[in-house]
């Protein structure tokens, strides 16, 4: 059984034909060639799959791909439009550039999770303790890290957002 | 002044790629026309395989191809034993590995028994569950002890017993030692299995172009140059046919470095048959069944003392847990008994092991590899002796150190590089000091602690110390190339799992070359790229590669004086290296780039000196003559709350010695990442087996993880003994943080619950554990009185 979805990701609109069991994961992943999002469990307990929905962190092991016709997503991908092999540090985003200043990652399969379940965070808590952070961040596994470096990198991203905001204004 | 690379805590190459979501890692590769596997998976621990019927599954649309046993011919065959047993007395042992696909029998759930290759994974698992296998269970043997019982199933029938090894090694006289001692304790220690649970899981992608015959796997493996070589003997092609790439590696910590995993051995020929690409990507539950895993073994352990805490002697006899298969050898094993004795200088020394085959998957080393075994026994020993004695934890522990002039130390027994167990430096009293500073040792102790008490709050207080023998052979080797463009290339063998290798190997090349470490590009674990290495394991990446691209840097340096030398017509001495250009020192008018000087060095025309090669590059080796010797100390401070038996960590503190260090940001995360599988290991993983065999928490929502909030900030401080051992000084640090959590953690809590008066001589403890162990405890007390 398939259906065509009508779906925005990172500012693209697609059109795609999918089986109505494809996860939404794999739409993104194998369809799209949004390989950034990572598959850790396919259970919804790892976090690594982490992606925005309208927004909202969702994550993507846990949809069908048929469930998000309409919707706008965002991926890893999409934190950085532009990037290319020019791209400097100075053109990652400001949780991205934390987490490299900050040794937040290690083999880095864990990381896309990160980003994404911080991007709404931060936006709603631009101030958080690091007891806040904690729990945000609690639904990630990371197993490489033991979580300081991700810790350290939040709380710097948090500094470097609101400088951002300031400037903008 | 030039810049100095070396040692300082430069942000990740690598980085970049990996937060934008551009890293290849295996699932990632899309080939044109790929087809996708799926396994029928043993439903049993043990027994026959009666018939497999594959009729239903051969006719769903989009099924390609279904392979059993039966169908690989000649093909099928066990896999290789990937490291002899050393050279012991007496030692005995019976050799297992692994099978591509099960034929006759299944000896562990999970085994593989069939290999389905469809159109999308999603058909290819449909089929799976239209495969039908008539088994005939056999008793699973499960527990440690039942495995050489007189009525045991017997795992390997051609073996005719469940016996893996026996393996006895000394030092000393310990019977002597022992009817000479003051005292003598004697415990029972547990430590169970655990798993490894990378976030990546395993994945394969193998891809056979039949008009080039060249076959290309990429592979999450540790070792791709040692996956290359099997392969290629064993589906009849050069070396030179086969590439083997390991690309970004979403965490290993040992178990990607087994060989081979059946999936391994059969994608490759599968490639080959259909002449398709092939992909097969592990599932979360298959990891916890198809991936090996570590660290199930029993005790019965003794230490012999002088009234003054001196320790005569130790003896230690164990089980191992082999697993289904042991392709492994004895390494893990061997590691429990060398790492026993520590930092102390213990002159008799007694330690027995049997390993044993179980229905359970396979046991490779994973991060510890042993060692953690055998420094809990030794430190529990310690805390015990210590009690029985009167004598302060750190005291006791003082007063049995090595002295830092008895290096290089022998320990007599042979360790897992078959040479007998020296260690090349150290200094031990310092870094004990240390961490008794930091974590303000005897204010908690006199001060802190019985006032916490007197509130009601159970806190304890953990210390301990160890080693960690790091950086075995062989050998790695590297290539440097300075290129025209002015930029670095570094090719070397290993794979890379999140260790920063892309960094601070290119600080090892920078601080040589002048070049900023942007500007260097390491490649690793790609075949192609280069040919010879052995792999990533024992915390050797640093240590072994590291120093093989300090040789080919140096070589790199010479060659860039003696032609700079030659061009400006001045003494070599006079140059220097900064910033990516040569130049007369402190005279930047003279300076030439190293891209031109490179493309100086390749002429395209007219003569060049004889014997003389092209460009800037250099290859060269490095093989240490044997391990060295890192070590380490601990302290912890955990409050416990008596009522839910949570386990609160206030501090965790650790001073470690790796020799010298390259990036200490790198070095402290690789820690802190360690501390945290410690931790896990010690307080939240465990897995469940029922009597069959049964793995009844196969999935993260049952098997728990450390999270964010519950893993403490380790505070840290380093002491440095280089190594004499190799030209950087540099000692392993991938497991340093792992390896002394368990007792640390045990002696902690054993402390804040002191009032109970219970013993903590199992790992893993969870909540439930400590409340069943204080239960127990007040029963006995209640008989005793
Ligand atoms: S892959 Fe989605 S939560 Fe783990
Ligand atoms: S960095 Fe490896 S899992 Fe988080």
């Amino acid at each position: 059984m398939t259906h065509t979805i009508n779906v925005t990701v990172n500012g693209t609109a697609y059109q795609r034909t999918v089986e109505a069991r494809l996860l939404l994961s794999d739409f993104l992943r194998h369809d799209l060639g949004l390989t950034g999002t990572h598959v850790g469990c396919e259970q919804g307990s790892c976090g690594a799959c982490t992606i925005l929905l309208d927004g909202e962190a969702v994550r993507s092991c846990l949809l069908f791909a048929v469930q998000v016709d309409g919707h706008e997503l965002t991926t890893v991908e999409g934190l950085t439009p532009d990037w290319d092999m020019a791209s400097t540090h100075e053109d990652l985003h400001p949780i991205q550039i934390a987490f490299r200043e900050k040794h937040g990652l290690q083999c880095g399969f864990c990381t896309p999770g990160f980003l994404m379940t911080l991007v709404p965070f931060l936006a709603e808590n631009p101030d958080p303790t690091e007891h806040e952070i904690r729990q945000a961040i609690s639904g990630n596994l990371c197993r490489c890290t033991g979580y300081v470096g991700i810790v350290e990198a939040v709380k710097l991203a948090a500094e470097l957002l609101r400088e951002d905001d300031k400037v903008t204004g | 002044m030039t810049t100095r690379y070396f040692g300082k805590p430069i942000r990740r190459n690598e980085d970049p790629r990996l937060l934008t979501g551009q890293a290849l890692f295996t699932d990632d590769v899309e080939l044109p026309g790929m087809l996708h596997a799926a396994f029928v998976r043993s439903d049993y621990a043990h027994a026959w395989l009666r018939g497999i019927d594959t009729s239903l599954a051969r006719d769903l649309p989009g099924v390609v191809a279904i392979y059993t046993a039966a169908d690989l011919g000649d093909y099928w065959q066990p896999g290789p034993l990937l490291v002899n047993p050393p050279p012991i007395k007496d030692l005995v042992f019976n050799t297992a590995t692994q099978v591509p696909l099960a034929r006759d029998k299944v000896r562990h759930a999970g085994e593989p028994i069939a290999i389905v290759v469809a159109e999308s994974r999603y058909i290819a698992e449909d089929a799976v569950d239209l495969i039908f296998v008539d088994y005939d269970p056999l008793p699973a043997i499960v527990h440690l002890a039942d495995a050489l019982k007189p009525d045991a199933s017997i795992i390997h029938d051609d073996l005719g017993t469940n016996l893996n090894a026996h393996v006895i090694q000394e030092k000393g006289n310990y019977a002597a030692a022992a009817a000479q001692a003051d005292l003598v304790i004697k415990r029972h220690f547990d430590y169970d299995r655990g798993t490894a649970a990378a976030m990546e899981n395993r994945g394969i992608v193998a891809t056979w172009d039949a008009k080039s015959e060249q076959l290309t796997m990429w592979d999450t493996t540790q070792a791709p140059i040692s996956i290359r070589n099997g392969l290629a003997g064993m589906l009849g092609l050069s070396e030179r046919q086969v590439r083997v790439i390991a690309p970004f590696i979403g965490g290993g910590f040992g178990p990607k470095i087994m060989m081979f995993y059946p999936e391994e051995v059969l994608l490759s020929w599968i490639t080959m048959r259909l002449n398709r690409p092939v992909k097969w990507i592990e599932d979360r539950r298959e990891n916890f069944f198809a991936t090996t895993q570590e660290r199930g073994q029993v005790h019965e352990a003794e230490i012999a003392l002088t009234r003054d805490g001196k320790v005569l002697g130790v003896k230690d006899v164990f089980l191992h847990d082999a697993g289904a298969y042991a392709p492994y050898g004895l390494t893990v094993p061997i590691n429990s008994q060398c790492t026993l004795l520590g930092q102390y200088d213990v002159a008799n020394y007694y330690t027995e092991f049997t390993s044993v085959f179980t229905n359970k998957p396979i046991v490779t080393p994973y991060r510890g590899a042993g060692r953690q075994h055998g420094v809990f026994v030794m430190e529990r020993l310690l805390d015990f002796a210590a009690r029985e004695l009167g004598i302060d934890r750190a005291e006791i522990r003082r007063r049995n150190f090595i002295p830092p002039d008895a290096f290089p130390y022998s320990n007599d027994i042979i360790f897992q590089d078959f040479a007998p167990l020296v260690y090349d430096s150290g200094n031990y009293e310092p870094a004990l000091d240390r961490v008794l500073e930091m974590i303000d040792y005897k204010h908690f102790i006199e001060v802190e602690q019985p006032r916490l008490r007197a509130e009601g709050k159970h806190v304890g207080l953990g210390l301990v110390t160890y080693v960690e023998g790091t950086g075995i052979g062989p050998y790695e080797g590297a290539k440097v190339t300075v290129e025209a463009s002015g930029r670095v290339s570094v090719a070397t063998g290993i794979g890379t799992q999140g260790q920063g290798h892309f960094t601070s190997f290119a600080q090892v090349v920078a601080e040589q070359l002048g070049v900023p470490v942007e500007n260097i590009r390491l490649v690793t674990g790609d075949t192609s790229e280069f040919y010879w290495g052995a792999g990533t394991f024992a915390s050797r990446g640093a240590v072994v590669a590291g120093n093989a691209i300090h040789a080919a840097a140096v070589a790199v340096r010479r060659k860039i004086l003696d032609k700079a030398s030659e061009e400006l017509e001045v003494d070599p001495e006079d140059l220097e290296l900064v910033d990516g250009v040569v130049q007369v020192k402190g005279v930047p008018a003279s300076a030439i780039p190293l891209g031109e000087l490179a493309r100086r060095a390749n002429p395209m025309r007219g003569a060049v000196k004889p014997g003389s090669e092209p460009g800037l590059e250099a290859t060269d080796y490095f093989g240490p003559e044997r391990g060295a010797t890192a070590s380490g100390v601990h302290a912890m401070i955990v409050e416990v709350d008596p009522e839910t038996m949570m386990v609160q960590i206030k501090r965790h503190v650790v001073v470690h010695d790796c020799g010298t260090v390259i990036n200490p940001m790198i070095l402290e995360g690789q820690i802190q990442g360690g501390v945290a599988q410690g931790l896990g290991n010690a307080f939240y993983e465990q897995l469940h087996w029922d009597d069959n065999g049964q793995l009844l928490n196969a999935s993260f929502m049952d098997f728990l993880l450390p999270t964010a909030d519950t893993v403490p900030h380790v505070e840290m401080d380093h002491v440095v003994t280089p190594s004499p051992l190799n030209p950087l000084g540099i000692k392993g640090a991938g497991e340093a943080g792992a390896i002394p959590v368990a007792p640390l953690f045990a002696q902690a809590v054993e402390d804040a619950l002191i009032d109970f008066d219970v013993e903590l001589n199992e790992i893993p403890l969870s909540p439930n554990r400590l409340f069943e162990l204080v239960a127990e405890a007040r029963g006995l007390h209640g008989s005793e009185s």
